[in-house]
């Protein structure tokens, strides 16, 4: 595997935390989607950005999320410069690819490298679903085999955050060939002994859903987060009926057996923290 | 005419009004062979043009053509001792999907493949071919019998989609594909996947991770329905042939992104024309692909189904498009 040798430099200004954010507008304050409890910015960052009133899990980006989880310093980014190409030539493709570049600060819609989590070293992947909607094309599916790839090389667990509306319809069969291509480097990494953890945010679903995501030795999920294979009103003019309210939420997940866990996002990095400590001897029992 | 598909008319309606010159020559005195044999040149004419110049939504008619042979078609053409075995071992039988052991010239192998129906009762009982999560774990658990007793495995791929149910969710659709396309990814006996009808998104890949990867040229393999498509880019159905060219669904637009082993050709007028002949072409395929797979050991084949999946995508680089631009 080629790896691109700045690969490991960020060589493109970022933007910082204060990037604008669909449901926690840019300024001073924030309304909570959820139950428009209106909050100072400063007060929800404290808390992870979960809503100190009603528990709404606003979305994070994936450099809030790998900043409130990775000991200071200690973050190390892959494959920065990797970029979408237009595969199938589809009218202003790049131009919506660019347009999402500029407003995350993201050269894709995952972010991956290594770092520690309470001083245990781990590769790990952040999608960010404010880049085209977290979907997977040839960019966000190459990241995540090399990050999983490098973990194997270099003996590391790996964790993947996912967010993530399903496949790139615009890179047409190569998004879907990311499923297996995700998935075969799994297998590979999973038969060398390593440790994955899969942690479904919202929302996780289509192809996403149905490789990677659901393919962890642990599979945890933010509460309330949206998972699933097919999509609510495709299922409901499929079979004629209205679905229940929380069908294909963590917790329908959780009660249909799909879940180890639903983790708040306040347990997140103890919860991480525990199995990576748990695997750190590689399992033996010496 | 029974399921003719609208471009191939006017080849149809020549074929039958040389068929009915030949009944009235044959039943008269009146020499019409000069007439006939005028006609049926222009006939192999017209084929030739109808058939070498079909649109991408030709073949998503053909695909999806009624007559169109289906997985069980294929097997009673391909292999000889066919057992069809059943279920999930954990909640029921999904016949959407079927499998079992067979010899393919002589010698074991599992086979496994999306079945539709021939009507609309055996449809609604298959399911329009279309999986619940029991159907993938079927097929999982005769795909690792077929590892535990050495057998390569043939994988027939023609599905619209997994079916989008309450139910299939409820038991882990998306936990039952993914988890084929992993231990696919781990057996250590060569797979073969064909499609031969319509390769329908996440549902389709299930069953489709492995050494070789063949699509018979009127079959498509597609992220999305163009219909779907369709809806999401213009919120217009209405516009799938548009979506069905922009897609790149056909076999030979996966040849060319390099997502495909070959396409195996059919004959003018599709598979369903001549199943048999079109049975002889697959077999053709299997056995080579066979021949070529049975002499790597299996870290090899393991090793070498890493590097055909671990290509396939289209990537650049941030600073060779700066560069470009300069
Ligand atoms: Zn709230």
């Amino acid at each position: 595997m080629l790896r691109d040798i700045f690969s490991k430099k960020r060589k493109y200004a970022t933007i910082s935390k204060q990037a604008e954010r669909e449901d926690v507008p840019e300024g001073l304050m924030v309304k909570c989607p959820s139950c428009r409890k209106i909050y100072y910015r400063k007060e929800l960052e404290k808390n992870k950005l979960v809503c100190p009133n009603c528990d709404h899990h606003h979305t994070m980006s994936a450099k809030e999320r790998i900043d409130s989880l990775m000991d200071e310093g200690t973050f190390e980014e892959w494959d920065v410069q990797l970029t979408s190409d237009n595969p199938l030539e589809f009218p202003d493709y790049i131009e919506k690819v660019e347009k999402d570049q500029r407003k995350t600060g993201m050269n894709e819609a995952v972010m991956t490298g290594k770092g520690n989590i309470n001083g245990f070293e781990t590769a790990i992947a952040v999608m960010d679903s404010r880049f085209r909607m977290g979907s997977m094309g040839s960019v966000v599916g190459e990241k995540i085999t090399r990050a999983i790839e490098t973990a194997r090389e270099e003996q590391l667990p790996i964790i993947i955050f996912t967010a993530s509306g399903g496949a790139r319809m615009q890179e047409g069969v190569l998004s879907l060939m990311q499923m297996s291509k995700t998935s075969v480097a799994l297998e590979r990494f999973s038969r060398s002994g390593g440790l994955f953890i899969s942690y479904m945010t919202h929302p996780t679903t289509g192809g996403v859903s149905a490789s990677f995501a659901s393919l962890g030795d642990f599979n945890f999920a933010e509460p309330k987060a949206l998972i699933g294979f097919a999509g609510r009103r495709i299922i409901e003019q499929t079979i004629r009926e209205k679905l229940p309210d929380d069908f294909q939420t963590a917790e329908f997940l959780y009660n249909h057996g799909q879940l180890d866990r639903v983790v708040h996002r306040h347990e997140m990095k103890s919860t991480l923290t525990t199995v990576l400590d748990i695997h750190q001897s590689g399992g033996d029992a010496s | 005419m029974k399921n003719v598909l609208p471009f191939e008319k006017p080849v149809v309606e020549l074929r039958e009004k040389i068929a009915e010159l030949k009944k009235i020559s044959g039943d008269s005195e009146v020499d019409l062979s000069e007439e006939i044999s005028r006609l049926e040149n222009r006939l192999e004419q017209l084929e030739n043009e109808v058939y070498e110049n079909m649109t991408p939504w030709d073949r998503v008619q053909m695909a999806r053509h009624a007559e169109r042979p289906t997985t069980l078609d294929y097997i009673e053409r391909l292999f000889t001792d066919f057992l069809e075995l059943h279920g999930d071992r954990y909640y029921s039988d999904d016949e959407a999907i079927v499998g079992g052991i067979a010899k393919f010239e002589g010698k074991p192998v599992t086979v496994v493949g999306h079945q539709r129906g021939k009507d609309t009762k055996e449809n609604i009982r298959r399911n329009f071919g279309m999986p619940h999560p029991e159907g993938y774990r079927k097929a999982l658990r005769l795909m690792n019998q077929a590892e535990k007793f050495n057998r390569p495995i043939i994988s027939f791929i023609d599905t619209k989609g997994a079916y989008p149910g309450k139910a299939a969710e409820e038991r882990g659709q998306s936990e039952a594909i993914a988890k084929n396309l992993m231990e696919m990814a781990g057996l250590t006996v060569p797979i073969i996947c064909i499609v031969i009808g319509e390769g329908g998104s996440g549902g389709a890949l299930g069953i489709s991770v492995g050494d070789k990867l063949y699509m018979l040229e009127n079959s498509t393999y597609s992220v999305i329905s163009p219909e779907g498509a369709a809806a999401l880019l213009w919120k217009d159905s209405n516009l799938a042939r548009k979506a069905a060219e922009s897609m790149k669904i056909t076999s030979y637009d996966l040849q060319e992104l390099e997502v495909i082993d070959g396409v195996i050709e059919e004959v003018h007028g599709g598979a369903h024309r001549d199943i048999e002949g079109q049975a002889a072409k697959i077999k053709e395929v299997i056995k080579s692909s066979l021949e070529e797979l049975n002499q790597l050991s299996e870290s090899e084949l393991l090793e070498k189904r890493w590097q055909k999946y671990q290509q396939i995508g289209s990537t650049t680089s941030v600073l060779k498009r700066e560069e470009s631009e300069e």
